[in-house]
């Protein structure tokens, strides 16, 4: 493998603008190390073409001496985003062979910057699942395994292909999506930073729609600065998304490394679930510890409402997807299948497009919303949900963020959890809240348990204060020093390496 | 709240997806799982609370009502399963 993929987004930017290395050298690096990972699934789609063509143009701007944020770096995209003229499938048989004719916001700004596109990654379909095996094109493997194990593990969902692939240098970093904790739990099982930033934050617009009062786009990065540099890339006021915030864009990687002395940060003791492994808590107040020594004040605080936010997501979530989803009907786009009337022709067509895990959500989504059950579920839940907010919003005249852990567990095997959704549903039992509020939240890597598995630790602020999050990492990643990385079991022969 | 057969049928008729018959019985079994869990909510007082439908507390901004996008039927048609002359063909829809 080549050194190039190893580097940190933060040092591959250093190394092009001084012209250590070419774009291209960069490109054709992790294109390598792609095509010598297919046995984790991580890309559906690789475009090696169209990265060289980006890398040389990247080039001559770095020759010429210009260049945007990103010039030159390879980066991996979820296939959540329409890429114009690239194929965007959301990880389901519905779309097809879809080829949009335009360019999602987020990509744009990224390609604006200058960054360059690896390809398209795996994910749950339609960014419903927390394992990615919901995924129309199989499960991606996660580059990690438990000590002395082949059994293939999850690397999380719905963002696993993007965590995946930085986990395994297959990209510097990528654009993820997280609708309950999708950014924040595959970063916690991969050993990989993540953020979900404030709802708003980032465009919407082009991204496929799965509950669009939840929906935000964010990075996953091997590091908090690298994860701050892309989340300033990617954010930003767009008039196509009316509820993007017409809000100034920091600089979020100028947060990183800043004191937090005289911090104040909350644990809410509601963050412990049944059975969640000692490792977690023991990592938890160690984070504490962390903090403490760094010169934050640490409080306990109380978040009453959190065992109640995952039900409450299991109504709005599939109820927003349902109407949402109500445009894949086999006429403008994507899959058809020709039934002898137009409403067989619907049926069929969403019933040979959708897998079961979509199907079982709209249909969720569209029970909840009908006639004499609106008031007992749907309008519940967004009572429910304001008393969520609420709970988040009393913490905060206390504290300037929280800590919790990301996921009551680490990654579990493929196959695990498939077989009962709410065993499935309740990895996200500590990353919905945020979600629910529209906070912005934040999982890294803070250790290993005893099988050899990454574990990340999350923090949560106040909306709109992302760098308070950057802040508070930076110092949690320096005393935490995590360096593991997976064996690259994946690549077979060193000839196929190179 | 457990969910009966015909539920499921009516649920699905809604949705637009063909269930079989031979799985109606396991989705109604599976989506009541997954309602009955749903339904510790009630223990919530949610007396007098508005619900909350969107985490932001602005108005949805407004824009000129002027034509800002469109004029391109190459570019809408482009993913269509089936277009001809320029139209979308669709499955007849008035008997």
């Amino acid at each position: 493998m080549s050194e190039l993929t190893g580097l940190t987004l933060k040092d591959a930017l250093a190394g092009l603008k001084s012209r250590r290395f070419s774009a291209v050298e960069l490109a054709k690096a992790h294109l390598e190390a792609i095509a010598a990972a297919r046995p984790l699934n991580a890309y559906v789609l690789e475009t090696p073409e169209k990265a060289l063509a980006m890398a040389e143009a990247s080039d001559a701007r770095l020759k010429a001496g210009g260049g945007g944020r990103l010039e030159g770096a390879s980066l991996g995209v979820k296939d959540l985003f329409c890429t114009e003229g690239v194929r965007s499938t959301a990880g389901s048989r519905i779309l097809g062979e879809f080829k949009p004719t335009y360019e999602s916001t987020v990509t744009a700004n990224l390609w604006r910057d200058g960054a360059v596109m690896l390809g398209k990654l795996n994910m749950d379909e339609f960014a419903m699942g927390s394992s990615n095996e919901t995924s129309a094109f199989g499960p991606v493997v996660s580059p990690w395994r438990s000590r002395g194990s082949n059994r293939p593990l999850t690397p999380g969902g719905s963002s696993g292909g993007s965590a995946a692939a930085v986990a395994a240098d297959l990209a510097l970093a990528a654009t993820a999506t997280d609708t309950g904790g999708s950014i924040r739990q595959p970063a916690s099982f991969t050993g990989t930073v993540g953020i979900k930033p404030t709802y708003g934050r980032c465009s919407r617009w082009g991204i496929v729609a799965f509950a669009s009062s939840l929906d935000q786009a964010g990075p996953l990065a091997k590091t908090v600065e690298d994860a701050a540099i892309l989340l300033t890339s990617m954010s930003g006021h767009d008039p196509k998304d009316s509820t993007s915030l017409p809000q100034e864009v920091p600089d979020f990687a100028s947060f990183a490394g800043r004191s937090v002395k005289g911090l104040r940060v909350g644990v809410p003791k509601e963050y412990r679930a049944e059975g969640m492994p000692t490792e977690i808590e023991t990592l938890w107040a160690q984070g504490v510890a962390w903090l403490k020594d760094a010169g934050c004040e640490v409080v306990d605080v109380s978040l009453p409402h959190t065992k109640y936010a995952l039900p409450a997501y299991y109504i709005i979530a599939p109820a927003e997807a349902s109407s949402n989803l109500a445009r894949y009907d086999g006429m403008r786009y994507g899959l058809r299948v020709d039934g002898p009337t137009l409403f067989d022709t619907y049926a069929e067509t969403r019933a040979a497009g959708f897998g079961e895990e979509v199907r079982r959500r709209v249909m969720i989504g569209a029970y909840v919303l009908s006639a004499g059950y609106y008031d007992a579920y749907y309008l519940k839940a967004l009572k429910v949900r304001r008393r969520i907010a609420d709970d988040f919003s009393s913490a905060f005249e206390k504290v300037d963020a929280l800590l919790t852990p990301t996921a009551p567990s680490a990654a579990f095997g493929l196959g695990d959890n498939t077989a009962d959704p709410i065993a499935m549903y309740l990895n996200d039992v500590f990353t919905v809240t945020v979600n629910l509020a529209g906070l912005p939240g934040l999982s890294l890597p803070a250790g290993l348990d005893a099988q050899g598995l990454p574990l990340g630790l999350q923090l949560i602020g106040r909306a709109l204060d992302e760098g308070t999050l950057f802040q508070l990492a930076s110092a949690i990643e320096k005393a935490a020093d995590f360096r593991a990385k997976p064996e690259p079991w994946w690549r077979a022969s060193p000839e196929a390496a190179r | 709240m457990a969910i009966d057969a015909a539920t499921v049928r009516k649920v699905a008729n809604l949705a637009r997806i063909r269930v079989a018959e031979d799985k109606v019985e396991t989705l109604a079994a599976e989506l009541s799982g997954i309602l009955t869990w749903i339904e510790q909510l009630n223990e919530v007082d949610t007396e007098g609370v508005a619900p909350m439908a969107s985490t932001e507390a602005v108005s949805l901004p407004m824009r000129d009502d002027v034509v800002t996008d469109g004029g391109d039927p190459a570019k809408v048609l482009a993913n269509a399963p089936k277009s001809d002359r320029g139209f979308f063909v669709v499955p007849k829809v008035v008997e």
